[in-house]
């Protein structure tokens, strides 16, 4: 953070997002920008037909034991009162 | 029953056989029986950092292939009588031990030791599948460089994939001064990215030099690298060790601008 307007970025920070970056991108082959437009547009589909609780999320790459990875989405539903009383 | 940990990182040079060294010794000074096992074969190297060198009769590859008794290869240290070390052979290669030796050699020392700690390779090849085949439990040792933690969140995703069931992190050779002005990754950021539990965090300390030099590991004595070791042990054994403040006292600005204090 800079004290006059222009701003350096510190190369500790700049080392930081970089690796973040590098290893997203190792993992799916696309950056965390991509990786996010992707979960949003997963969820916009899921949503059409069931209501879901984007709080309890969890998107993320999972390395298997045979040395592949996979996409692991766990999308919680969201509890509806009228499904609870039909039961 | 012994706890097997593997001391592992990916990348090369970054600490592992210190870190070997360190945390054997200091188990070692807590009383617990210790063995370390090399398992860098055609690349020894734990010997030399341990002062035992001129001791190697038989070694790990005489050792899986029957030439000799378990208890025949392993050196007993210089200044601990419950320390062993299991050198690596100098002239073979990786393909010399198979993961299946491995375990069976950590299920028999296993019962004489109350720690076993295996000193893994840099790379990912037959060499870490080998030292990490009969682990409890890894140690990550990376430092704060993109390129040393881009390899360590390699090497903790093999060790999820092979389902090893405990992973910490060691954050070695942080330049207290460097994180301060931001031009260093902190050991915080390291743990935020590679999202495993911290263990220890070693500061980057001239000490380790003249003691590899000397090969007596410097573990326990009163330099902030001994003291960083001695809390990773006493975290490994399951106390509540806080970290130190790295910041205070001997700080570099009071080793720059003289000797105020």
């Amino acid at each position: 953070m800079g004290w006059f307007g222009f701003k350096k970025k510190s190369s500790g920070d700049v080392a930081k997002n970089r690796l973040k970056l590098v290893l997203s991108s190792d993992k799916a082959g696309c950056s965390p920008e991509t990786m996010e437009q992707m979960k949003n547009e997963i969820i916009q589909v899921i949503s059409k037909y069931i209501d879901v609780d984007t709080e309890g999320l969890e998107f993320r790459f999972r390395n298997e034991a045979d040395g592949s990875n996979s996409l692991l989405a766990n999308i919680p539903i969201k509890q509806q009162a009228k499904t609870r009383r039909s039961y | 029953m012994g706890e097997v940990i593997v001391v592992t990182s990916g990348k090369g040079g970054v600490g592992k056989t210190t870190t070997t060294a360190n945390v054997g010794t200091g188990l070692a000074k807590l009383d617990k029986k210790v063995v370390l096992i090399d398992t860098d074969i055609g690349l020894r190297n734990l010997d030399v950092v341990m002062g035992l060198e001129n001791r190697i009769v038989y070694n790990l590859v005489d050792v899986v292939e029957g030439n000799c008794k378990i208890k025949q290869a392993l050196i007993k240290d210089k200044r601990y009588n419950t320390l062993y070390l299991l050198p690596s052979a100098q002239t073979r290669d990786k393909s010399a031990v198979t993961p299946e030796q491995m375990q069976s050699l950590c299920e028999a020392l296993r019962g004489e030791f109350d720690y076993i700690i295996i000193d893994c390779p840099a790379g990912i090849e037959q060499g870490f599948k080998n030292a990490i085949a009969g682990a409890d439990r890894a140690l990550v040792v990376t430092t704060p460089e993109v390129s040393a933690v881009r390899d360590a969140d390699r090497i903790i995703g093999l060790l999820e994939a092979n389902e090893m069931k405990k992973i910490d992190l060691i954050v070695n050779r942080l330049r207290v001064d460097l994180v301060k002005r931001g031009e260093m990754m902190s050991s915080a950021d390291v743990e935020e990215i590679l999202a495993v539990n911290l263990i220890g965090i070693v500061p980057d300390d001239e000490n380790i030099v003249v003691s590899t030099n000397q090969g007596e590991p410097l573990v326990g004595t009163d330099t902030k690298a001994g003291t960083a070791y001695m809390n990773i042990c006493n975290r490994i054994i399951g106390e509540d060790v806080p970290f130190m403040d790295l910041t205070a006292k001997k700080g570099f600005f009071s080793r720059l601008f003289g000797k105020k204090n």
